[in-house]
């Protein structure tokens, strides 16, 4: 790998994330997040083709307001935001690619359906534990809040448990 | 005193410029750290690659410590700062769902925008299949808001919990976080480098 494509040290990664999670607590009052913009995503989908259905169902409804369209949120915009500070780093560094990334001892079709289940299985989990990794575990963390601890010790704790099984996937 | 905006100090008409721009910073980061190579994160989970915990634990530490200061300072009203309630049944549920979510999918949602980001269709994948997995939840609620809102212990910190003071549950902290960076050095040399 060439110069120009190396990754940051982690331990200086970690206290710049930390610095900025800092920043955004003593200026928001709150921390990061990432799930909270794809549940705004569903809101609004729904209300537009079943506004009826949304404003009945007991959750939906918790994030609709007659003023406020569902995605006017702090957390829609920080992830526009991340898709952009993502491509900036991408691009100075030589990253951008259109790719499927996956062991070469899978095939991309199987990659992509691993994805999918990932995803899925991350979307349900993230409305459980009211939060996602950044949400709930870095930031709750940051808090040192119960719940940042145990949605972290759960998240990595299962993944340890599962690695055996899904290893032909990675290694 | 902070933090700013709930205290009025900042209009809170800039809040959306403040996410864009913690936003850029906070993808641009997880990009430079590598967050963004499904296989790079999975290393943690096979001991080939660390930089999650790494990034993750002096992140969490960081800020900690900052917050702990900030408060000592006097430089920010924590009864202002939002603390996370705690379900704890819920959140066990969540957290194993999201477990098994991230070692099929090798992203969280964060890391899967961030990847999407420079062009992984894979995190493109992942992000899309996250909505379906909110809608299945959605659509589910009534049978689950039981469950979703049982075992609350209101917006409780972990040190209170143990009964700690706050001070030595950082020391704590740190400490087991400089343990696991060290004892996780000691892995990463033992096991076979996984070429990515």
């Amino acid at each position: 790998m060439d110069k120009s494509k190396k990754y940051w040290n982690p331990y200086f990664g970690g206290v710049m994330l930390g610095l900025l999670l800092l920043a955004t607590f003593y200026v928001t009052g709150r921390g990061l997040g990432a799930s909270g913009a794809a549940k705004s995503t569903v809101v609004t989908v729904v209300d537009a083709v079943a506004p009826n259905h949304a404003e009945n169902s007991a959750y939906y409804s918790k994030f609709i307001s007659d003023d406020k369209n569902p995605m006017n949120e702090w957390l829609v915009f920080e992830v526009i935001g991340i898709l952009a500070g993502a491509f900036l780093s991408g691009a100075l560094s030589g990253r951008l690619k259109f790719m499927v990334e996956h062991s070469p001892k899978i095939t991309t079709k199987s990659r992509l359906v691993m994805a999918a289940l990932g995803g899925l299985a991350f979307g349900l989990g993230s409305q459980f534990a009211r939060g996602c990794t950044s949400g709930a575990a870095l930031s709750g963390m940051a808090t040192l809040s119960l719940a940042g601890f145990i949605s972290m010790m759960a998240i990595f704790g299962t993944a340890y448990v599962f690695a055996y099984f899904f290893r032909k996937f990675w290694i | 005193m902070g933090p700013l905006i709930p205290s009025n100090i900042i209009d809170p008409s800039w809040n959306n410029v403040i996410a864009l721009l913690v936003g850029v910073a906070f993808g641009f980061i997880l990009e430079s750290s590598g967050f963004s190579s499904s296989r790079k994160l999975a290393g943690v989970f096979y001991g080939y690659d660390f930089v999650v915990l790494k990034v993750f634990f002096t992140a969490a530490i960081t800020a900690a410590l900052g917050l702990y200061y900030f408060q000592y300072l006097g430089w920010i009203n924590m009864s202002l700062v939002y603390i996370n309630p705690t379900y704890v049944a819920s959140t066990i549920v969540g957290g194993v769902i999201m477990g098994l979510g991230f070692i099929m999918g090798g992203y969280c949602p964060g890391t899967s925008y961030c990847a999407a980001g420079i062009g992984k269709i894979d995190a493109i994948v992942f992000s899309v299949a996250m909505l379906f997995g909110i809608l299945i939840f959605s659509e589910f609620y009534p049978l689950l808001e039981g469950f979703y809102n049982s075992g609350f212990l209101g917006n409780v910190t972990v040190y209170e919990v143990l009964g700690l003071p706050v001070g030595w549950f950082m020391i704590i902290l740190i400490v087991v976080a400089l343990g696991a960076f060290f004892v996780t050095s000691l892995i990463q040399d033992k096991v076979k480098e996984v070429d990515y």
